[in-house]
């Protein structure tokens, strides 16, 4: 049997906390799937050596404060405005590297304008687009990824797209664009889904270095607290009815 | 001698963001003012300095690659008219709350709504009492030439970068689309980024092993921590209040009336004293460079020696509030101006004199 002190020593270590990670508890619900997309973007960055060359542009949203949790230099953008500030940051410092980190209110409804074109015009950046369907932090209102039937507080007896219409693909719409290099759903709740993910945000931000264009990265995620569900529930609810509106899987890869 | 051209004001605002150096301009078309975006692009500067010109997808858009590009510490600016700068007063309150340091220029067109392209100054309450929400204010600078429009570009820098807060250039349609000659500066290197991490330590060039991240934000959670954010913005503007008051004077010794006008009013309003001068009235001018912060303590000093104020303003009245609050109601203040587009002719402005402070 090993003394402790034998197999605690750094060459027998095979995993820690990278330290792009800050020591800051995170302001997120318990089984939500932020704190894991927030751990990859860190080992990503790490691994790559980019800490002092990145920048990161947080949203309106849960991830409001993602700059408390990575320790890297951040903008914190006006709702739905990241990738206009990506675009200014990333074309007045091309040597760097520069992401927007949104989620699907953000991105898909009072950002829509500032995202499509973006990528039109092909922005050398990586947008991470966390897909919850809810307004999470005010409260669980209607996105406008809303699943059709699907109840929110502003739309209490399920989304009825005759009133609202259908939820809206903006990664299949964004794929469209010939500025965008990359475009892929993926998924963080379970181990396998995680490594598919980290693998997805190295080829964006790798893209990003050769110049390739605008990558983005969609992660379908859980809301436990908005959707009133216990975490593993949420995750059971997530793959029987997410997945089939979002289909995992690279959409785009050039 | 520096060099000498004939320019439109909105060509001059261009040539002398390029000459003093500027890292990126970020626009929209609209009328007044596109010639800005226009001389740019035909200029070229991301061949010579390579500054970064980019036509964005609404002004919304545009005044948040402004923030992007000022909380990188970089040198950016916008410029638009009227309807254009309305969209933008999210990003301005944002770019206050972060305490960014960066340059618009407004070339105000007549108003409300789509209004009408001729030239107006009906935006001074937008500008100087706020626009967007939230207590902060934006240093706004009042050119009344084309010489003017080239000089307050690089000034309104230094000053964006000396408090960290937004800085307007408040123009309109008449100084946009007029030519006078000007005289333009010589050629200044960009910032490098040396430069930028040694003076600016705030801006958000890449983290460094040798200190914290950098973190651009206006978010404050806790009402507690706001209210003292609150109070450091407040200091701040004391601050530019007490030191950056500018303010020109024409034929105020012996003047027994005042006008205040700014911008192209006061250009008219230079013949206004001529004409009123000639008939025997003493009248003076006090021009306002600077609408915030205002010259109140000048304008209280007159208010001693002078029986009565005209505020001319192509608006329905919105700077001749800032008068009256400035001289406490001791002497007598009207307002007169055309707006919605048209412009006081100086005869007008005499006229408007005499009727409503001379009597009769």
């Amino acid at each position: 049997m090993s003394d402790i002190n034998t197999i605690i020593k750094p060459e027998n270590l095979i995993y820690k906390r990278t330290d792009v990670l800050s020591d800051n508890d995170l302001s997120y619900c318990p089984g939500c799937g932020h704190g894991t997309v927030h751990k990859l973007i860190a080992e990503v960055i790490e691994e790559m050596g980019i800490q002092d060359t990145t920048i990161g542009i947080a949203p309106v949203g849960c991830s409001v404060l993602a700059y408390n949790y990575l320790e890297i230099d951040w903008q914190q953008a006006a709702h739905g405005r990241a990738p206009a500030l990506a675009t200014a940051v990333k074309r007045l410092m091309p040597e760097k590297n520069v992401f927007s980190y949104q989620g699907d209110g953000d991105l898909a409804a009072i950002g829509t304008a500032e995202t499509i074109h973006a990528c039109n015009r092909g922005e050398n950046i990586v947008m991470i687009f966390i897909n919850n369907g809810i307004y999470g932090m005010t409260g669980g209102q209607m996105a406008p990824t809303t699943l059709p039937g699907m109840a929110a507080s502003t739309c209490p007896h399920g989304r009825d797209v005759s009133h609202d219409g259908e939820p809206i693909k903006i990664s299949e719409i964004l794929a469209q664009l010939p500025g965008t290099c990359y475009v892929t759903r993926q998924s963080v709740h379970t181990a396998a889904n995680v490594r598919k993910s980290k693998k997805a945000l190295r080829k964006a931000f790798e893209n990003q270095q050769a110049n390739k264009g605008t990558s983005l990265v969609e992660i379908v995620s859980n809301c436990n607290s908005g959707w009133k569900m216990t975490p593993i529930k949420s995750n059971e609810w997530m793959e029987e009815n997410m997945f089939p509106y979002y289909p995992l899987g690279d959409i785009k890869n050039q | 001698m520096r060099e000498l051209k004939l320019m439109k004001g909105n060509e001059a605002i261009a040539e002398a963001a390029i000459r003093a150096g500027v890292d990126g301009y970020f626009g929209y078309p609209i009328t007044p003012q596109s010639e800005v975006m226009e001389t740019l692009m035909a200029e070229k500067p991301w061949e010579t300095t390579g500054m970064v010109v980019l036509q964005a997808e609404s002004e919304t858009a545009s005044i948040n690659m402004v923030y992007g590009g000022a909380g990188c510490g970089k040198r950016v600016m916008t410029s638009s008219s009227s309807p254009g700068v309305s969209l933008m007063q999210e990003g301005l309150t944002y770019l206050a709350g972060a305490e960014l340091p960066c340059v618009v220029v407004n070339v105000v067109r007549g108003g409300p709504g789509l209004g009408t392209i001729q030239p107006a100054q009906s935006d001074y309450f937008q500008t100087v009492k706020g626009g967007g929400h939230g207590d902060y204010k934006l240093i706004t600078l009042a050119p009344a030439s084309v010489q003017e429009m080239a000089d307050f570009v690089e000034l309104s820098f230094d000053l964006a970068f000396k408090y960290r807060n937004p800085v307007m250039i408040l123009s309109d349609g008449v100084i946009g689309q007029m030519m006078e000659k000007v005289e333009l500066n010589e050629q200044k290197p960009r910032w490098t980024e040396d430069y930028i991490n040694e003076n600016y330590p705030w801006a958000t060039t890449g983290k460094k092993a040798n200190r914290a991240k950098n973190i651009i934000t206006s978010v404050q959670l806790e009402a507690s921590v706001q209210e003292e954010f609150n109070h450091k913005l407040q200091a701040k503007y004391r601050s530019v209040e007490e030191n950056e008051v500018r303010f020109e004077e024409v034929m105020c010794d012996d003047a027994e009336y005042l006008i205040v006008a700014y911008g192209s009013s006061a250009r008219i309003c230079q013949k206004s004293i001529e004409i009123a001068r000639a008939k025997g009235i003493k009248v003076g001018m006090l021009r306002p460079i600077t609408l915030y912060p205002f010259p109140t303590e000048q304008l209280m000093k007159r208010a001693k020696q002078v029986k009565g104020m005209l505020s001319v303003e192509m608006s329905a009245g919105q700077m001749v509030e800032d008068v009256k609050l400035a001289v406490e109601c001791s002497v007598p203040v009207e307002h007169f101006g055309r707006f919605g587009g048209s412009v006081h002719s100086p005869g007008e402005v005499v006229e408007a004199l005499e009727q409503k402070l001379i009597g009769g």
